[in-house]
């Protein structure tokens, strides 16, 4: 497991990172969220090293990490890039052979990582021929090709369209069920909502919520329901502990004040007519964002 | 397929395979195989050329009348043509078929007189002088201070030419990685100072083999075209030129690779590297203008920076005594070490930092 603890960061007079602390489990994928400038990259460069810390720790299965850990991480920078005259295979080999693999065994998995991400075409171009999204797929190649322990991807879906981050997310899930630790950061967070088993969010350069999602969605959820019925449900508004948000015929989004509310309200809306659906509502991941960020 | 070697990549295969990757991207480039290719046509030339230049080397042309036939009879570096008399000599000369003339003249001192157009030819003059004979006690040195300008400008051309063209190509390169951003992945992967390294190993290794490709065409050069004397007088300076250009050449590529690293956009590399593009310019005007100036060129071949085209200059002339090369190579090594080890902490505090120039002060600080 991959833990911070208490790490800190000051760019001149400016404090970047306030003793952030989270944890990124193996065989998980942890969603890491924030507005801009929150300090998303900071973290992630100095848990990959390139940054360096004012203090706290960056632990590996609790031993400091170390620069020859780091070989075993895999990074994917905000700010993309590779060589654009290189070719593309010939790039992600290079990569996997400064991770420390030999000639033929970075050229098997290069050419099997690429081909997997839809490139197999393309692997004898030069990379500054590749549209945006393509040169988005190298770039995760890169992150992977060395079959890293633990992944940190700084906005891997950004300028992918709908299939590609479909390509991509596959293959997130794919490395995080064979045990690597994923930590990637998104701002499109229902892509983030869909994908991760763990969040972090961050915001001022500090953490405002770390944990399972699952976990957090119950802590921020309000027993909020909805309920489709075909009877009319304006009996709702004078039911007594409830809160109608939002009202529309049959469809109706209320507040109830506790769960035997809840229950009394589904029961007379059996009696009044069929009941289509009678669901509570979680937040979304925009809503807890928005919540805890405040 | 097996996972990651637990131990990662060891110092040296890492700074092999950056090296290979810079010498790799070079070669691929037409441009650079282009101009590696003209520089090496363009010394082919010159040498052949001179070769056809010292074979070819005809007398001056002079009409002689049939009275003053004696006074030239024997002389060298004269092509005699063979006229009636004073007035068929002087319309030879007015027409510019011969120099001069030597006609016999009863009147002068040495029995003829040498008619010319506007000035008397010095070759012709020379050679009909009585002169005291001249021994030489070093004939060697002799023949090397005719030679010692075109020796200056050859060593001072290559030196630049080299130095800048490679200097520039490890800068570009530097500046290449930070500006795509492909530097993060880098040192994600491999230590700061193994990518720098590599960096500099493998454009050392294209400049000297560039370098050794200009030494074998000089020589090969003028061993087929039978300059041999000049070939033993420029033969161990060549191969000192060598060993210096290797320790200089690291030396200026660390500080191109530190200076570069200073800013983010290609456009911008001429701000930082401009002194030490000036520092490889500097010994090719002062060879240029100094070479006869033994002060001048004893000081350039103790400072690192000149001592590549100062030192042969000097051994060239025959103006060093064995063990100077030796001492000026110890420090430009220890020089080299120096300048590895600051560039290396300029590189390591710049790399990240992008947008605007990082001041000097800060990328020593960290």
């Amino acid at each position: 497991m991959l833990q911070l603890s208490g790490v800190t960061k000051s760019y001149g007079g400016r404090r970047a990172l306030d003793g952030v602390s989270f944890d990124v489990r193996p065989g998980r994928l942890t969603g890491f969220v924030g507005g801009n400038g929150a300090g998303k990259t900071t973290t992630m460069r100095i848990v990959l090293g390139v940054l360096g810390k004012d203090s706290g720790t960056v632990t590996l299965d609790g031993t400091e990490v170390t620069a020859s850990d780091r070989r075993r991480f895999g990074y994917m920078p905000e700010e993309r890039g590779l060589y654009p005259k290189m070719k593309v295979l010939e790039h992600i080999v290079y990569l996997a052979r400064l991770h420390g693999f030999s000639k033929a065994d970075a050229t098997t998995r290069a050419r099997a990582l690429l081909e997997q991400l839809g490139l197999g075409e393309r692997l004898d171009d030069n990379v500054e021929t590749l549209s945006l999204g393509n040169q988005q797929r190298a770039q995760i190649a890169a992150a992977l090709v060395h079959d890293p322990e633990v992944l940190i991807l700084d906005e891997p879906f950004s300028g992918l369209d709908p299939l590609a981050v479909d390509v991509v997310a596959g293959v997130l899930q794919e490395r995080a069920a064979a045990g690597a630790a994923v930590l990637f950061s998104s701002h499109q967070l229902d892509v983030v909502e869909r994908l991760c088993d763990d969040l972090v969010i961050i915001a001022g350069g500090t953490i405002r919520a770390a944990g399972a999602r699952d976990t957090l969605r119950a802590q921020h959820s309000t027993r909020r329901f909805e309920l489709v019925s075909t009877g009319d449900a304006g009996w709702l508004r004078s039911e007594p502990g409830v809160d109608v948000l939002d009202f529309d015929g049959g469809f109706a989004v209320f507040d109830a004040d506790s769960d035997e509310t809840a229950q009394r309200v589904l029961r007379r809306a059996v009696a009044q007519g069929d009941v289509a659906s009678f669901a509570p509502q979680h937040p979304s991941l925009a809503q807890i964002f928005k919540e805890v960020i405040q | 397929m097996s996972s990651a070697p637990a131990a990662g990549l060891g110092a040296p295969q890492a700074i092999w395979l950056v090296a290979e990757r810079e010498i790799a991207s070079k070669l691929r480039s037409k441009a650079f195989v282009i101009s590696t290719a003209i520089l090496l046509l363009g010394a082919l030339v010159l040498v052949i050329w001179g070769g056809f230049q010292a074979a070819n080397q005809t007398g001056t042309p002079v009409a002689v009348t049939a009275d003053a036939q004696q006074y030239v009879e024997g002389l060298p570096g004269l092509e005699v043509t063979e006229v009636a008399d004073k007035a068929a000599a002087e319309a030879l000369v007015t027409d510019g078929t011969v120099d001069a003339a030597v006609v016999g003249d009863s009147a002068s001192p040495t029995g003829f007189t040498v008619v010319a157009d506007d000035s008397a030819p010095t070759q012709l003059m020379l050679t009909l002088a009585q002169l005291p004979p001249v021994e030489l006690l070093n004939p060697e040195g002799g023949q090397a201070a005719a030679l010692g300008y075109i020796a200056a400008i050859g060593f001072g051309i290559v030196f630049l030419l080299a130095a800048s063209l490679f200097g520039s190509t490890i800068a570009q390169s530097v500046v290449e990685e930070k500006q795509t951003r492909v530097v993060e992945l880098l040192i994600s992967a491999i230590p700061v100072r193994s990518l720098l390294a590599g960096k500099v190993i493998g454009n050392t290794i294209l400049a000297m083999a560039q370098i050794l490709l200009l030494a074998s065409i000089a020589i090969i050069g003028l061993t087929v075209t039978d300059q041999t004397a000049l070939l033993q007088g420029l033969g161990a300076p060549i191969a000192w030129f060598s060993i210096f250009f290797l320790f200089g050449f690291i030396l200026l590529a660390s500080l191109f690779a530190a200076a570069a690293s200073m800013v983010s956009r290609q456009e911008d590399i001429g701000s930082t590297t401009m002194p030490i593009t000036m520092l490889i310019m500097a010994p090719y005007f002062l060879v240029i203008f100094f070479n006869d100036n033994p002060l001048v060129l004893t000081i350039m071949s103790y400072v690192p920076f000149s001592a590549p085209v100062g030192m042969p200059m000097r051994i060239f002339l025959g103006q060093a005594q064995w063990w100077e090369p030796l001492v000026s190579l110890v420090i430009l090594i220890a020089t080299c070490v120096a300048a590895i080890l600051v560039a290396a902490r300029i590189y390591q505090n710049s790399l990240l930092r992008m947008g605007g120039r990082v001041k000097l002060t800060e990328a020593l600080a960290g």
